[in-house]
């Protein structure tokens, strides 16, 4: 079921401001889940242009992050459709959104607290040595080269072979988001991710976006603080109870009116 | 749970994890120094060799059970499938198959009960505890039908050397219980497939959204205990010269017991092949010594019991 063509095959689009033309990343549509009686989708619709940054807004409880695990193959959608590059597919497991190059920090960090800071950068992605069964786990490089991922972002670790552990709650986050952004080669999703940063590594982590947008990787950014999203998303959608509210342009968007879209005060054409 | 404490019980708190991390090895030394005290049989190299033999067996058990532990699960089917893939082994061999059929047979049958818990547990999704409790009474009921709860004498020259001989000192039964072991070491912690395990113990959630296929890892080792089971097996039976469908239980709560004393969390994430070796050790010489100062059979399973309580008790201030 990943074998459709829309597997990634080499780069993605040229510059970092797709052509109009060329189908948009990410297409979903009629996106519904349930959890017994809990709707926790009910209608999503949402578009992630290539190369941009896409902000998702929403109240506690809208559905954000249920929104980003069907997207990565955590849950199956009840029912809908999501096309990538304009090709529909069927995510069965987070591995298959990762070989479409989909990285994902989630809510929760997903980090493995008893493993070492560079096993949780390189979880299954560990390099190896030797060959067949005699592949051997290559601690060498992996240890040196997490210390560059990690300095990359500004993040502030002093020895990658603590367990995680260890590590405070911004220490954590910013590993994940260090992880997803390493490896994320065509769509980098972030469920609230610096949430629990101090200012100097949440400016990194907004510059980190800024620089993947430059790469031409996609970004999925779900955040409630509405300076950040006008700071670096080119879109927004507001999700509320499970449904499509609001779609914007940034440019054209001020905070206030986004804060009243996510509570509702101000009503939104899902397109406007 | 050690930050809601006061402080002036940190320092406390300190050195009991320290204790319950070397548990087992601080464990070790205390029996060995008791024994040697209360007796000068202990410390002999006649008696330490045949120690060794025996722990060696416990060993291959603690190995798989490592494996099981540390993606957070608990095979207790081990109890019955030891007798099980013995009887399998005493059944082939008085067919007259062969010894290396009846020997290839037993592995199968150890690997074939791991194998069915492992789908149990992993695909359907069913409970650990439950699931290998469940098999540790079908695969007993299994063993009694096969050989209608008879022993199964196996004369064979080939598993009697292996019982008794060794390249000069070293013990066989030492050589394939530190291979078993080294092996799982390597795997834990050299491999890719052993990073897995790890995580999935540790955060299955977590692991199961990096991509890592959880359900294969759990499959993994109980797969890997079913083989040990078989492994142990063999070398039981070359032991004792025979498949004994009664015997041996308390090899269940002795492999559990070694894994907890050498540190691995029962919650899974964390494993120690070293500590699992010497909480392996140490059940073995509580046995071996008590067996020496002739106290009666009773009190082994009361000491080995109280023994794994001490270490639960310990592990409490881990986190
Ligand atoms: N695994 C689950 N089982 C049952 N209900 C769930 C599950 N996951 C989410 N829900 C429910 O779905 C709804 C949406 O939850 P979700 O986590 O997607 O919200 P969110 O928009 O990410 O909120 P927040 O801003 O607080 O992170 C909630 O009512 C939640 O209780
Ligand atoms: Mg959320």
């Amino acid at each position: 079921m990943t074998d459709t063509p829309a597997r990634v095959a080499g780069e993605p689009s040229t510059s970092g401001s797709a052509a109009p033309t060329s189908p948009p990343l990410v297409e979903i549509s009629g996106l519904r889940k349930s959890f017994g009686a809990v709707h926790a989708l009910r209608g999503v619709d949402l578009t992630l242009a290539d190369g941009e940054v896409t902000a998702l807004l929403g109240d506690n409880g809208a559905g954000k992050s249920t929104l980003v695990r069907c997207l990565t193959g955590v849950h199956p959608p009840d029912t809908g459709q999501i096309l990538f590059r304009g090709e529909p597919i069927q995510l069965s497991s987070p591995d298959d959104a990762r070989h479409l190059g989909i990285e994902t920090v989630y809510q929760t960090l997903g980090l493995i607290e008893d493993l070492s800071v560079w096993q949780n950068l390189y979880l299954n992605r560990e390099l190896t040595t030797g060959f067949g069964p005699f592949r051997v786990l290559d601690k060498k490089s992996m240890i040196a080269e997490s210390g560059d991922i990690l300095s990359r972002l500004d993040v502030n670790v002093p020895n990658v072979r603590a367990t995680v552990r260890r590590m405070s709650g911004g220490q954590r986050q910013s590993i994940a988001i260090a992880r997803a952004a390493n490896w994320g080669k065509t769509l980098v999703i972030m469920d609230e991710p610096t949430a629990a940063l101090g200012v100097r590594e949440t400016a990194a982590v907004e510059e980190l976006i800024r620089r993947l947008r430059d790469a031409a990787v996609t970004v999925l950014l779900i955040s409630h603080d509405m300076a950040q999203v006008l700071r670096v998303a080119d879109t927004a959608y507001v999700l509320r109870r499970g449904q499509t509210a609001a779609r914007r342009t940034v440019a054209d968007a001020t905070g206030d009116e986004l804060v009243g879209l996510i509570t509702g005060a101000v009503e939104g054409a899902a397109h406007g | 749970m050690a930050d809601t404490q006061a402080p002036g019980r940190l320092g406390v708190n300190l050195s009991v994890a320290a204790a319950a991390r070397f548990a087992a090895p601080i464990g070790l030394g205390l029996v060995f120094i008791a024994f040697f005290i209360a007796t000068p049989d202990f410390l002999t190299t006649s008696n330490i060799s045949d120690l060794l033999v025996s722990a060696s067996i416990l060993l291959v058990l603690a190995m798989g059970q490592q494996l099981v532990v540390t993606t957070a699960g608990i095979d207790l089917s081990v109890g019955s499938n030891l007798p099980w893939s013995a009887a399998v082994l005493g059944y082939a061999y008085t067919q007259g198959w062969g010894l290396p059929a009846a020997v290839s047979l037993a592995l199968l049958a150890g690997l074939a009960v791991g194998v069915m818990n492992g789908l149990l547990v992993a695909r359907l999704n069913m409970t650990d505890f439950i699931v290998t409790l469940g098999s540790l009474s079908v695969v007993s009921g299994l063993t009694l039908l096969l050989t209608s709860g008879n022993t199964i004498p196996v004369n064979s020259d080939f598993l009697r050397a292996l019982a008794i001989d060794g390249i000069g000192p070293v013990r066989w039964f030492w050589v394939l219980a530190f291979l078993v072991a080294a092996l799982v070491g390597f795997l834990l912690f050299r491999t890719r497939t052993g990073t897995y395990l790890l995580s999935t113990g540790g955060n299955i959630d977590a692991a199961r959204g990096a991509g890592i296929h959880v359900d294969r890892m759990r499959l993994i080792a109980y797969a890997s205990s079913g083989l040990a089971c078989g492994i142990a097996a063999v070398l039981f039976v070359a032991r004792t010269g025979g498949s004994d469908p009664s015997l041996q239980t308390d090899l269940l709560l002795s492999s559990i017991a070694a894994v907890v004393l050498g540190g691995s969390s029962l919650f899974g994430g964390k494993a120690s092949v070293l500590g699992s070796l010497a909480g392996a050790l140490l059940l073995q010489s509580l046995i071996n010594g008590f067996t020496l100062l002739g106290i009666s059979q009773y009190y082994q399973p009361v000491a080995v019991g109280v023994v794994v309580l001490g270490a639960a008790f310990i592990s409490r201030f881990q986190k």
